[in-house]
């Protein structure tokens, strides 16, 4: 069982683009965080007390997916799964180890998914995280994997399973081997429908392409966070196929709402009571072990 | 030289020779030396024309205005062909064909991705891209086709899953995501065939299958080659190079296993010789039908779950071999 120290580093999300936040706000002092929303400055000691969120315009900025789990757990406590699982080059595409290690540096993340396990409410369940620091939350084989093998174990002990999606799509250097780990993750999770076991997707911004149109939009329930970034396609790809601008709030969490393919937005304040709720509704019953 | 540039120059001689063949008749010279050497200098450039092409090229013939497409196989091969429309909740994409018909005797049904023949059947096709409504009409009949034990057929041709506003609106994520998770574990033999162009997640959508193929000069990848180059070099420019390190081809796709088997086109592409492509076709897919059908159903299903488990490579503490 691991307890994560909180990791001193935000990102400012804007738009589909991640950036170091030192890049964006040269004027703002290290001890504060202007939002992205509505610009205004707070310290950033009150904002990580926010979970990363607005308190005047509720804007859900940037979350690390290790402050997403000590959140989401019990007293923060959760054991990783599949840590040991790392990168290859299945293409022998140029530069793409170097690439990776590089991320693996910046961000302190072995992948752009992480599988924990640990109680809500007191009730076990498997969760995954992804987190767009590491190379926009693209899936490769390695998340692939990862996200298979928490769909076969949930199966195999019986638990719910949760996944919070982030992520701009397919991972590019792993080519054709990347685009079957859509396949690979939905058969996966078709089994874990076949078992009548409960997964429960969060959508956070962004979720898009090959993800969208795999395992986040497979969940018995799907969730998002108010304000991200949802859809198959991304917008300015859509903007060049078109050739006109995209309306405002266009693949929105809202618009998804809109359209009837998310079920319910929820406050990151509120997301571990909501899933907690949903848990207990979906057969949870609270233990005293993490399993 | 581009492959269309070398088949024109193939073109040419072959006129050449044919005015000279009659040039020799008309004027009573013998000319058959010089015939039987032009004749030889093409058939050396039909072979070299044919093991030169490189990703590119396959690109190029894979695209081609005039490649064969799914509905002269559907007419070709399968007999009593009866489409069937609709998505029953939105409306019918003419992008993808789909319906009953037999094949060898035995009722199957066929779905496919229909490019157009000429400007005005592309335009009315959306160019094969393939918009939500369409991949449920496709796993409406994949459904109706386990019900009734009918064996699943499919074609795959599209330059991707259509990216615009009403497939935003209309979920063409969730419903490419249905489409893979219910056809991993649908109750009845699936072949998937990419004919073309097998873009993405819009190529995926009908090809999680028990057995894929690919015709010679088909590609099927992560996304075309000028969006990777875009995404990775910032330049579109660059497709040519991103055709080659992407892994597009028949024989890539053999090697790693995305694909079972690949199809033999005549010499200069599908298009040259329609009748021997879709009856190569037609016997690839009889046999592996009959093969397929000896399984059963869990056996099946397990070895789809299983094709598909494979593909990924990754260093673990314990060695696991890639695909």
């Amino acid at each position: 069982m691991l307890r994560k120290s909180f990791q001193k580093q935000y990102f400012i999300v804007d738009g589909d683009k991640v950036q170091p936040k030192a890049k964006k706000m040269e004027e703002i002092p290290d001890c504060c965080i202007k939002c992205p929303g509505c610009g205004e400055t707070f310290l950033e000691e009150d904002v990580k007390k926010n979970l990363m969120v607005c308190k005047k315009c509720n804007k859900h900025m940037f979350i690390t997916s290790e402050q997403r789990l000590e959140d989401l757990f019990d007293d923060g406590e959760y054991q990783l799964l599949f840590a040991d699982i790392s990168t290859k080059n299945p293409l022998d595409f140029p530069g793409y180890e170097e690439k990776v290690q590089a991320y693996q540096k910046k961000s302190g993340l072995n992948e752009a998914v992480s599988i924990a396990r640990g109680n809500i409410d007191r009730m076990g369940a498997l969760v995954g995280v992804m987190d767009s620091r590491f190379m926009m939350g693209s899936m490769g084989s390695v998340v692939g994997e990862k996200i298979t093998r928490a769909a076969e174990l949930a199966v195999v002990e019986r638990l719910p399973l949760i996944l919070f999606t982030a992520s701009g799509g397919a991972r590019m250097q792993e080519g054709i081997i990347s685009l079957m780990q859509m396949a690979k993750t939905s058969a996966a999770l078709g089994r874990l429908e076949s078992e009548k076991l409960p997964f429960f997707i969060v959508l956070t911004h962004p979720t898009t392409g090959g993800v969208t149109a795999s395992f986040a939009m497979l969940g018995d329930i799907i969730l998002s966070e108010p304000g991200a970034l949802i859809g198959f396609a991304g917008p300015r790809v859509i903007e060049q196929t078109i050739k006109q601008k995209l309306p405002e709030g266009f693949q929105s969490a809202e618009f998804q709402l809109e359209k009837g393919f998310v079920d319910a937005i929820v406050d990151r304040a509120e997301m571990k009571k909501t899933l907690g709720s949903l848990l207990r509704m979906h057969g949870g019953e609270p233990n005293e072990h993490i399993g | 030289m581009s492959t269309l540039d070398k088949e024109k120059h193939i073109d040419e001689l072959e006129k050449q020779i044919a005015s000279l063949a009659v040039f020799s008749e008309e004027q009573g010279l013998d000319l058959s030396r010089e015939i039987l050497k032009l004749r030889k200098k093409l058939a050396a450039l039909r072979t070299q024309n044919l093991k030169s092409l490189e990703a590119w090229d396959k690109v190029t013939l894979a695209r081609l205005r005039g490649r064969p497409t799914t509905l002269e196989y559907i007419d070709y091969i399968f007999d009593d062909f009866i489409e069937l429309h609709g998505d029953r909740g939105f409306g019918d994409d003419s992008s993808i064909v789909g319906g009953v018909a037999f094949l060898n005797g035995r009722a199957v049904t066929v779905i496919g991705q229909q490019k157009g023949r000429d400007t005005q059947e592309s335009i009315a096709r959306n160019f094969g891209m393939t918009l939500p409504e369409g991949y449920r009409k496709a796993l409406r009949l994949m459904k109706q086709a386990e019900k009734f034990n009918r064996p699943v057929i499919l074609f795959v041709d599209t330059p991707g899953a259509f990216c615009g506003i009403e497939a935003e609106e209309r979920g063409q994520g969730e419903a490419i995501a249905r489409n893979l998770m219910e056809m991993s574990r649908l109750k009845t033999p699936i072949i998937s065939t990419v004919l073309g162009e097998g873009g993405s997640g819009g190529a995926l959508g009908l090809a999680v299958a028990d057995k894929v193929f690919i015709l010679e000069n088909a590609t099927y990848s992560i996304l075309s080659p000028e969006g990777f180059a875009t995404i990775l070099w910032k330049d579109a420019g660059l497709a040519k190079k991103a055709a080659k390190v992407m892994k597009i081809t028949a024989d890539d796709l053999l090697e790693l296993g995305v694909v079972d088997g690949i199809i033999a086109e005549p010499l200069g592409g599908a298009h040259k010789d329609r009748e021997s492509v879709f009856k190569k076709t037609a016997d690839l897919l009889k046999d592996t039908l009959t093969e397929l059908s000896e399984l059963g159903t869990e056996e099946l299903l397990e070895a789809r779950y299983q094709r598909f488990r494979a593909f990924g490579s990754f260093h673990e503490d314990i060695q696991h071999e890639e695909r």
